[in-house]
């Protein structure tokens, strides 16, 4: 791992190159198309890109409509406004008639920092995977956002995309994206440990810590949230007996309770899981703010070892 | 077609209307009543739709943004050919098409879902805009209710429809002045809708009776300036054809027994 990028900033990018094969492509913003990225889109497609204002919900129902004319709208906003203002216009006037409609939320989990808990979204993977036929992604670095910012735009129906603030590191390997199947990082038959978003990177450096210790971890990158990739989750539950699960999110409604609910009632193992705990973020540099709530590869061997 | 084929096919939604919610043993019966004219002139006068080819790309659409006024919408749209008849019986019954709110994904000739109160219109101004964009010609009408018009999405939504110059939209206001808790001045007042709607920027045509087939159909066919969202606000009467339901607050979400359907359906009479 070398170079840094947000995973907005490969999203912004990322929707540059999809508008350019694809016309049938349009973004949506609310007055934070200099934060959520979907500035380069709106410098290189200015007639494809509708500033909707400071007024999420209408935005996300003014996507509905531009889907059922045959586009695809990609809206964006701050996860808290999107997955938690305007809940109700995803749930009602876009999931419930299955509009093909991306929502794309920058700003999530407590890494957004500074701005502090009332801009920190620890609750929109919950919101959003409890929406009937809603698809949830959470890409852990830049490499993934691009893929997944092209996928969905293959991909029929409603989806939900986290996307963080913080520039981390880039992934050296290339791995594949495909909604719903779960990449295996890091092999391990100690503990598998089940992470999403820039959690992932903080896992691998948690993996190696313990490896000088020589307990051996597998990592897996739960990208797709929901469908969760079940025979992943079960099969590296089994062979590993102890499972982990590792989120910028709080630890009900997340990732966590997503691999639960797959494992529940069919494999027998330790479970632990690791996020924010039923608190609310706050203002604070972003390193600092994750050290905070216990989200830093240090603090999550410390964890892992302490359940084996 | 003229005021009095138009009448008469707002005579057979109304109808449609009380035997619908009687049969369900609940509805909405008084929002669908003084919505019947507005949404039936649409339909009948303005939609370039064609109920074999409800999918079609380049049809018009339209937005029942007040969803609860879902048995007048089902009543159209059987007049028009899109459903069957024979559905009504079925209507907010398990497994139905006919859901108690419009659902896009069971109804042949229904672009949105709605019933959740302020969005309606937002989801016709992402139409209008879509429309535009793809340079179509297509038309995009939405009604509204007055007391929806308490969301403040609603609001978010004729702003964004005169930011976007949607000449190619058409909100309809039914001005009923009533909903579930009393009349609109006494839940929480709008003030003078007509001024507030030329302040945000449409082009109002204001109807004393919103309930006259003729005037509806007159302020559907106005042409209106180049850039402008068109208004047509309708003051009408919730209850609309039934005496004893007129503007009467209770008759909102309860449908009418079997004598009150008996009597309802002796009014409505050809």
């Amino acid at each position: 791992m070398s170079d840094k990028m947000a995973t907005r900033e490969a999203y912004g990018k990322a929707l540059v190159e999809l508008g350019a094969d694809n016309d049938k492509v349009v973004v949506l913003d609310a007055d934070l198309a200099g934060a959520t990225m979907t500035k380069h889109f709106k410098a290189a497609y200015p007639d494809r890109f509708f500033d909707c204002g400071i007024a999420e919900a209408d935005m996300m129902n003014i996507g509905a409509g531009l889907s059922t004319m045959g586009l695809i709208p990609y809206c964006s906003t701050f996860a808290m406004f999107g997955a938690g203002r305007a809940y109700e216009q995803i749930r009602n006037s876009i999931a419930y008639p299955k509009f093909n409609v991306k929502i794309c939320c920058s700003h999530a989990g407590v890494s957004v920092g500074e701005d502090g808990g009332s801009h920190q979204a620890i609750e929109d993977i919950g919101l959003m995977r409890m929406i009937p036929g809603m698809t949830v992604i959470v890409p852990a670095d830049a490499k993934e956002a691009r893929k997944a910012t092209l996928a969905l735009a293959e991909f029929q129906g409603p989806v939900y995309m986290r996307l963080a603030r913080l520039a981390t590191p880039i992934f050296e390997e290339d791995y594949p994206f495909e909604i719903g199947k779960a990449n295996v990082l890091r092999e391990g038959k100690d503990a598998a440990v089940f992470a999403c978003g820039l959690m992932v990177t903080e896992a691998l450096e948690a993996a190696k810590l313990l490896a000088a210790e020589g307990i051996e971890i597998s990592v897996i990158n739960m990208h797709t949230i929901k469908p969760i990739d079940e025979a992943c989750v079960t099969d590296y539950a089994r062979k590993c007996g102890n499972v982990v699960t590792v989120e910028e999110h709080s630890i009900i409604g997340g990732l966590g309770d997503a691999v639960a609910s797959g494992l529940m009632g069919k494999v027998n193992c330790k479970f632990l899981k690791i996020g924010v705990n039923d608190q609310f973020g706050q203002s604070g540099k972003a390193p600092e703010v994750l050290r905070e709530y216990g989200l830093t590869a240090d603090q999550i061997a410390a964890k892992i070892k302490e359940t084996l | 077609m003229n005021t009095a084929e138009l009448t008469k096919v707002c005579r057979q939604v109304r109808r449609d209307i009380i035997n619908m919610t009687a049969n369900a043993g609940s509805g909405h019966p008084g929002g669908s009543l003084s919505a019947v004219e507005l949404m039936t002139g649409t339909f009948f006068t303005q939609m370039r739709v064609d109920p074999k080819n409800p999918k079609n790309p380049d049809r018009d659409r339209f937005v029942l943004s007040k969803g609860h006024a879902a048995p007048c919408y089902y009543a159209v749209l059987a007049e028009m050919g899109f459903i069957d008849r024979s559905e009504f019986k079925n209507f907010r019954q398990l497994h139905s098409i006919l859901q108690g709110h419009p659902d896009a994904k069971k109804v042949p000739g229904v672009d949105a879902s709605t019933g959740s109160l302020g969005q309606g219109c937002s989801i016709a101004v992402g139409m209008a805009l879509g429309a535009k964009h793809l340079k179509k010609d297509t038309k995009v009408y939405v009604l509204v209710g007055d007391g929806e018009c308490q969301e403040g999405q609603i609001w978010e939504s004729f702003m964004a429809a005169a930011n976007f110059k949607l000449d190619n939209l058409t909100v309809m206001i039914d001005n009923n002045g009533l909903q579930i808790d009393g009349t609109n001045d006494e839940v929480m007042s709008l003030g003078d809708l007509c001024a507030k709607m030329k302040a945000f920027g449409f082009e109002v045509i204001e109807l004393s009776d919103g309930n006259d087939a003729a005037a509806v159909m007159a302020a559907l066919n106005a042409k209106t300036p180049a850039g402008k969202p068109k208004c047509i606000l309708a003051h009408t009467v919730k209850g609309k054809g039934v005496s004893f339901m007129e503007n009467q607050v209770g008759w909102h979400g309860k449908a009418p027994n079997e004598e009150q359907r008996q009597q309802a359906l002796k009014e409505l009479e050809d």
